[in-house]
């Protein structure tokens, strides 16, 4: 019983943002106007920016991994250890 | 429902006894938040004239970070005395304890926004008295969806090591959305030719950021804070 | 759910290690070229930087209401997750900026709200790592507000105007286009549930050597 009301609650909540923001419509911001030309000395070329960002994807991502693999091989030592002394 | 108001009512009666004594939050506050204008209208004035919008975001900044620090000391001041955990082993709705701190803090920080939105018009040359009650609905909105979220995290923090330092930390990112449409809100507001439409879709979402944060925070409250 | 770590890892490995020449082979996007490839691996890390920080919503109030300390872990992994496919979104997404719009970076509502988001994360994660015992509880609460951002983020494309694709773009992209990107969000997917489920469990496991040091302190 509780645990539908929480989510009746959470389910309510979530609701009501998309509904309320629909029901107040702005007009649109008209600060940001996207460049179309940019001076050619400006421009990066597209594929350093392509490498840089699959170079980040598997940069982050194997970090990542390889900081969980650290952290879990000390944990499982230290569970090793105090397993032994309980025993 | 009684029961409710009446010890919110005593919470915060407890809080202004000891700071009508003093006074301490209160003035230390409010010249904080009068630095931070300044230092901010330093930073940013140029050959005397401001950028367009400045005026409200300075206002903005400046009810934030002196916001943070009334919370912080208001709940120190509690910890100090150790008499949050009197209250919360009190036989009183925990909600309630809640709400009494946060219109203790509402009414601190509306005395030092009486005395901050003129100072900013008079430094900004803002038309404060074109719209004076929209302004004011803003500015309560506004500090109300803020102090709702600020009361409850440094009520949380009052016994961590770090929560000088963390209370900043967790309420800005959270409290964005707020200060957003308090900034935009009151700079529709304090241009030359006030939009009054924006302003009133502002307060519109901050009166439903507000409704969601304090259910959310009255919610939240008991879990909490005890173990 | 341990026993299928390895093999999602694997698969993950196998498919995004492929996916350069799946991705070489789709056609090109007719005005922004070369650099559009960038969104085989944005939007996937996108949508699950949300699915991320959903997962931690929900676990926090599992902690906070219905005292499941176990889903406490499983909301640290999807936090840090949170932060780990956040960076890749809020890097891979100016770097293809740059070129499709001429600047790094645009003060709009959804790269503001996704900016917002991934703070949010990492004031969580300092919380967790900083606040002392008791910190489940206290970041379970902070989580909760964190969490309600998603849905704003998600409908701030919808109702405000912006220079963001519009979320329906996907459905109408021609179907060369769609086999690479259904092929990076498997693999992509099949990662962060391997991630997440290592993650929790590292957490349990550190959860039961302090319980144990405890137990041996007290003996």
């Amino acid at each position: 019983m509780r645990f539908l009301r929480v989510c009746a609650v959470i389910a309510v909540l979530f609701a009501a943002a998309p509904i309320s923001m629909a029901a107040m419509q702005p007009q649109p911001p008209k600060e940001f106007v996207p460049a179309d030309t940019i001076p050619q000395d400006e421009q990066i070329p597209a594929i350093n920016l392509v490498a840089a960002a699959y170079g980040f994807v598997w940069f982050a991502v194997l970090g990542y991994v390889f900081s969980i693999a650290r952290r879990l091989k000390t944990v499982e030592t230290e569970l090793a250890a105090l397993e032994s002394r309980k025993r | 429902m009684g029961g409710f108001a009446r010890v919110a009512w005593h919470v915060m009666r407890k809080d202004l006894t000891v700071e009508v004594r003093s006074r301490e939050i209160l003035f230390t506050t409010l010249f904080f938040a009068v630095s931070v204008v300044l230092v901010f209208s330093f930073a940013l004035v140029r050959e005397g004239r401001a950028p367009d919008d400045v005026a409200a975001g300075i206002l903005w900044v400046a009810i934030s970070f002196a916001g943070t620090l009334a919370m912080g000391r208001t709940f120190e001041r509690e910890r100090y005395n150790d008499t949050l955990r009197a209250l919360i082993l009190a036989p009183a709705d925990r909600p309630a304890i809640y709400a009494g701190k946060l219109l203790g803090l509402l009414l601190l920080m509306a005395l030092v926004e009486i005395v901050l939105v003129p100072l900013v018009a008079l430094l900004f040359d803002a038309p404060i008295l074109k719209y004076p009650g929209l302004l004011a609905t803003l500015l309560a909105a506004g500090t109300l969806g803020f102090s709702a979220v600020g009361t409850l995290f440094a009520a949380m923090l009052v016994r961590v090591r770090s929560r000088d330092t963390l209370l900043p930390v967790l309420l800005y990112p959270i409290t964005i959305p707020v200060m957003i449409a308090g900034v935009r809100g009151t700079a529709a507001l304090f241009q030359a030719t006030p939009d009054e439409p924006m302003a009133r879709f502002w307060i519109g979402l901050l009166v439903f950021w507000d409704a969601v944060f304090v259910t959310l925070a009255l919610w939240t409250f008991e879990p909490v804070m005890t173990e | 759910m341990r026993k299928l770590t390895i093999p999602f890892l694997a698969v993950s490995a196998v498919m995004l290690v492929a996916a350069p020449w799946i991705i070489n082979a789709a056609p090109y996007e007719s005005t922004m070229g070369l650099v559009q490839k960038v969104f085989y691996f944005h939007f996937p890390s996108a949508i699950l930087f949300l699915l991320a920080s959903m997962i931690c919503g929900i676990n926090s109030v599992r902690v906070l209401f219905f005292r499941n300390l176990r889903a406490d872990g499983w909301a640290l992994a999807a936090a840090e997750l949170g932060l780990l496919f956040g960076a890749i979104t809020l890097v891979t997404g100016p770097l293809w900026a740059r070129k499709a719009w001429g600047v790094w970076w645009v003060w709009d509502p959804r790269l503001t709200s996704s900016l917002m988001l991934w703070m949010i994360f990492g004031a969580y994660l300092l919380l967790r790592k900083y606040g002392g015992p008791g910190s489940e509880r206290l970041g379970a609460g902070m989580a909760l507000f964190g969490m309600l951002n998603v849905p704003f983020i998600y409908y701030s494309v919808n109702v405000w105007r912006t220079l963001h694709p519009m979320t329906s773009v996907v459905p109408t992209l021609p179907t060369d286009m769609g086999r690479p990107l259904w092929f990076c969000f498997t693999a992509f997917t099949l990662l962060f549930l391997a991630l997440l489920n290592l993650r929790a469990g590292l957490e349990h496991q550190r959860v039961r050597v302090e319980a144990l040091y405890l137990a041996e302190d007290e003996a």
